[in-house]
C-alpha cells in the first residue's frame, strides 16, 4: 500500500528565515508515527503544511495522495485534524457539537459510539464550557475522528493531564491505531512517543535528523548498559556491553549474594533524545517560539547569521 | 448533505449559541427595546401636546428600529466572527469537508431570524405599551420590507468583512466606538435635522443614515418629509444605496475572508 504522507525536499521560510529546510518524511499507511522536536524545530510548520494550512515555498507533499494544498473537501472528508482546544464551542454541548461536525462527513462514526469512545457518554449533554481540561481535550479528539478519518493529525493532545487522564488517552489513541488510522503523533512527552508510537522522527532546525523505532533510535539498544550498585557506603557504576555477567560477577563478590540498591539502565528515549538534539539548541533556547511568527525568528540555532 | 441542509443545520447551531449568550441575548437582542421603552418614558411630556398625534414612541421607532438592524446584523457578525477566528472555531470548520457556504448560510440565516424576531416584538411593544400606529398601507409595508432586507443583509456581509479588521482583543473598541459614532449621526438617537450640515454629508456615505430615513417614510406622517435633508423622503435613492453597499459588501466579505490568524496554532 503507498504510503499515508510521502514528503520531499520541503522548504518553508518566513520572511527569509528557513523553518523547514529540506525536510523528507514517509509515514506508512496505519502506523502510529511521532514526530519530535524542540520548540522552533519546524514541527508545527510541516504539520500545517501536510494538514493543508499553509503554503509551501518548495518540495513535494502527498498526503493521501493528494498535495494538501488547495486540496478540496474530498480530502477533508479523509482527514482528521485535532486542533488546540477552542472556547468557540462552550455554549453547545458535546452530543450538539460532534452531531452538527457530522454531519459534514460522508460516512461519519454514530455520534454516541464516539461518545462514549471518548468517555463523555455522561457529559454529552453537559455545556461543553463546564468541562474539565482532560475532557475538553477528549472532545477535541471525538471532533477529530468523528469522520471516520483515514489519516488523523494529533498536535500535542496531551499538554496539561494529569497522569490517569494520560493513560486514558493513550487506550483511546491505541484503540484508533488497532482500527487502523493512521495517526500522526506531535508531542513534547518522550514517554507518550515510546508508548504510542511504531516509529518516532525527530526533526531539528527544519530537517530530520533520525527515524526510527523507539527502541532502536540512535542505536540506543546497542549502547552501553550502565550498572550501578552501592558499596561501603558510596555509590558506584560502571558502564559495560554485558550487564549480566557484571551483574553475576557483583553478586559473587557480595555477602549473600545480594547487590545493594542494584540499578541497570540503558539511555532513556529522552537521553538519547536530548543527546541528538543538544547541537541543535542553542544556549537558553525557550519555549516561546512555536508559532512561527516572522518577527519571533531571532534563534541563532534556526537562523545562521 | 448538501451545503443547503447543512447551512440549515448551521442556523439551528447558530440559534442555539446565540440564544445562551445572555449578554449577546441583552445587549443587541432587546436593547432597541429597551432603549424605546426608556425614551418614552423620559421625553413623553414632550411630546403629544403638539397637535400632530405623534408620541414619544412613534417618534423614537424608526430610529430604534435602525439601532435594532445594526445590532443584529453588522455588531453581532463583526463581533462573533472575530470571536471565532481567533479562538480557531473558524479553522475547526475549515478542517471539516464543510462547504464553506454553509458557515455563511448558518450566519445569514441566524441574523435574518434574530432580526426578524426582534423587529416583531419591537412593532409589538411599540403598538400595544406606547399606543403607537402603524401604517396600514401595503406600499408602506412594501418598503418596510425592502429597507429591512436591504439593510440587514448588507450589515451581515460588512460584518463579516469587518471582522478582518479586528482580533478578539481589539474588538469592542473597534466596533462598538464607531457604530455609536454612526448611530449618533445617522438620526437614530438624535433628530437627523438637528444634526450640523457637514455631518448630515459624511453619514450619507454610510447606509445607517438612509435605513433610519427609510424607516423614518414608513412610520412618520407624510408631511414630515419636508424635515429631511432633500425635503423627501427618496425612496428609490435609499434602495439603491442600501443596495450597493450590500453588493460591495459582499463582494468586500469574499475578497477580505481569512480562516484564521496568521501565527495562530
Amino acid at each position: 500500500m503507498a504510503d499515508a504522507i510521502t514528503i520531499r525536499g520541503l522548504t518553508k521560510a518566513y520572511a527569509g528565515h528557513p523553518a523547514v529546510d529540506g525536510l523528507d518524511l514517509d509515514i506508512h499507511t496505519g502506523e502510529c508515527f511521532a514526530l519530535l522536536g524542540p520548540n522552533g524545530a519546524g514541527k508545527t510548520t510541516t504539520v500545517e503544511i501536510a494538514e493543508g494550512f499553509r503554503p509551501r515555498d518548495s518540495g513535494e507533499v502527498s498526503i493521501l495522495g493528494t498535495d494538501p494544498q488547495g486540496a478540496g473537501l474530498e480530502w477533508r472528508n479523509r482527514v482528521g485534524i485535532v486542533l488546540q482546544s477552542t472556547g468557540g464551542l462552550d455554549l453547545l454541548t458535546p452530543r450538539e457539537a460532534l452531531a452538527s461536525t457530522a454531519k459534514a462527513y460522508s460516512d461519519p462514526r454514530d455520534v454516541a459510539d464516539v461518545l462514549a469512545s471518548v468517555g463523555l457518554d455522561d457529559k454529552a449533554d453537559t455545556r461543553i464550557v463546564g468541562l474539565s481540561g482532560g475532557q475538553r481535550r477528549r472532545l477535541d479528539v471525538a471532533l477529530g475522528i468523528v469522520g471516520r478519518p483515514e489519516l488523523l493529525f494529533l498536535d500535542e493532545p496531551t499538554t496539561g493531564f494529569d497522569p490517569q487522564a494520560r493513560r486514558d488517552f493513550w487506550q483511546l489513541i491505541r484503540a484508533l491505531s488497532a482500527e487502523g488510522t493512521t495517526i500522526l503523533l506531535t508531542t513534547h512527552y518522550l514517554d507518550e512517543a515510546e508508548n504510542l508510537a511504531d516509529r518516532v522522527g525527530v526533526i531539528a532546525a527544519g530537517r530530520l535528523l533520525a527515524v526510527d523505532t523507539p527502541e532502536a533510535l540512535g542505536g540506543r539498544s546497542a549502547e552501553e548498559a550502565t550498572v550501578s550498585w552501592e558499596e561501603g557506603g558510596i555509590r558506584r557504576s560502571l558502564t559495560t556491553a554485558t550487564p549480566t555477567a557484571e551483574v553475576a560477577r557483583l553478586a559473587a563478590r557480595m555477602p549473600g549474594g545480594e547487590v545493594p540498591a542494584l540499578t541497570v539502565t540503558r539511555p532513556s528515549l529522552e537521553d538519547t533524545y536530548l543527546a541528538m538534539i543538544a547541537p541543535h539548541v542553542g544556549h537558553g533556547a525557550d519555549e516561546s517560539r512555536d508559532t512561527h511568527d516572522t518577527h519571533d525568528l531571532t534563534d541563532p540555532t534556526e537562523v545562521p547569521a | 448533505m448538501s451545503a443547503i441542509a447543512l447551512g440549515l443545520d448551521r442556523t439551528v447551531l447558530e440559534l442555539k449559541m446565540y440564544s445562551r449568550e445572555k449578554e449577546a441575548v441583552f445587549f443587541s437582542f432587546l436593547f432597541p427595546i429597551l432603549l424605546l421603552a426608556l425614551f418614552s418614558v423620559i421625553f413623553g411630556s414632550q411630546f403629544g401636546g403638539d397637535g400632530n398625534g405623534m408620541t414619544a414612541g412613534g417618534y423614537f421607532l424608526p430610529g430604534m428600529l435602525s439601532a435594532g438592524v445594526l445590532l443584529t446584523s453588522f455588531q453581532t457578525m463583526a463581533m462573533s466572527v472575530t470571536a471565532e477566528r481567533d479562538d480557531g472555531t473558524l479553522k475547526r470548520l475549515r478542517a471539516t469537508p464543510m462547504p464553506p457556504v454553509a458557515y455563511f448560510l448558518g450566519k445569514v440565516g441566524l441574523v435574518a431570524i434574530s432580526s426578524t424576531a426582534q423587529v416583531a416584538l419591537l412593532l409589538l411593544v411599540a403598538r400595544l405599551l406606547f399606543g403607537v400606529s402603524l401604517p396600514s398601507t401595503a406600499d408602506r409595508w412594501a418598503v418596510f420590507a425592502l429597507v429591512f432586507a436591504l439593510g440587514v443583509f448588507g450589515g451581515t456581509v460588512l460584518g463579516i468583512a469587518y471582522s478582518s479588521m479586528a482580533t478578539a482583543r481589539t474588538v469592542g473598541a473597534v466596533v462598538i466606538g464607531p457604530m455609536l459614532v454612526l448611530q449618533f449621526i445617522s438620526g437614530v438617537y438624535i433628530a437627523f435635522d438637528d444634526v450640523p450640515q457637514w455631518l448630515q454629508q459624511v453619514a450619507s456615505v454610510f447606509p445607517l443614515k438612509w435605513i433610519a430615513q427609510g424607516m423614518r417614510s414608513v412610520f412618520y406622517p407624510s408631511d414630515l418629509a419636508s424635515a429631511e435633508m432633500a425635503g423627501a423622503w427618496e425612496t428609490g435613492r435609499t434602495a439603491l444605496v442600501l443596495f450597493a453597499w450590500a453588493a460591495g459588501g459582499l463582494v468586500l466579505c469574499v475578497l477580505t475572508f481569512k480562516w484564521f490568524q496568521r501565527g495562530t496554532t
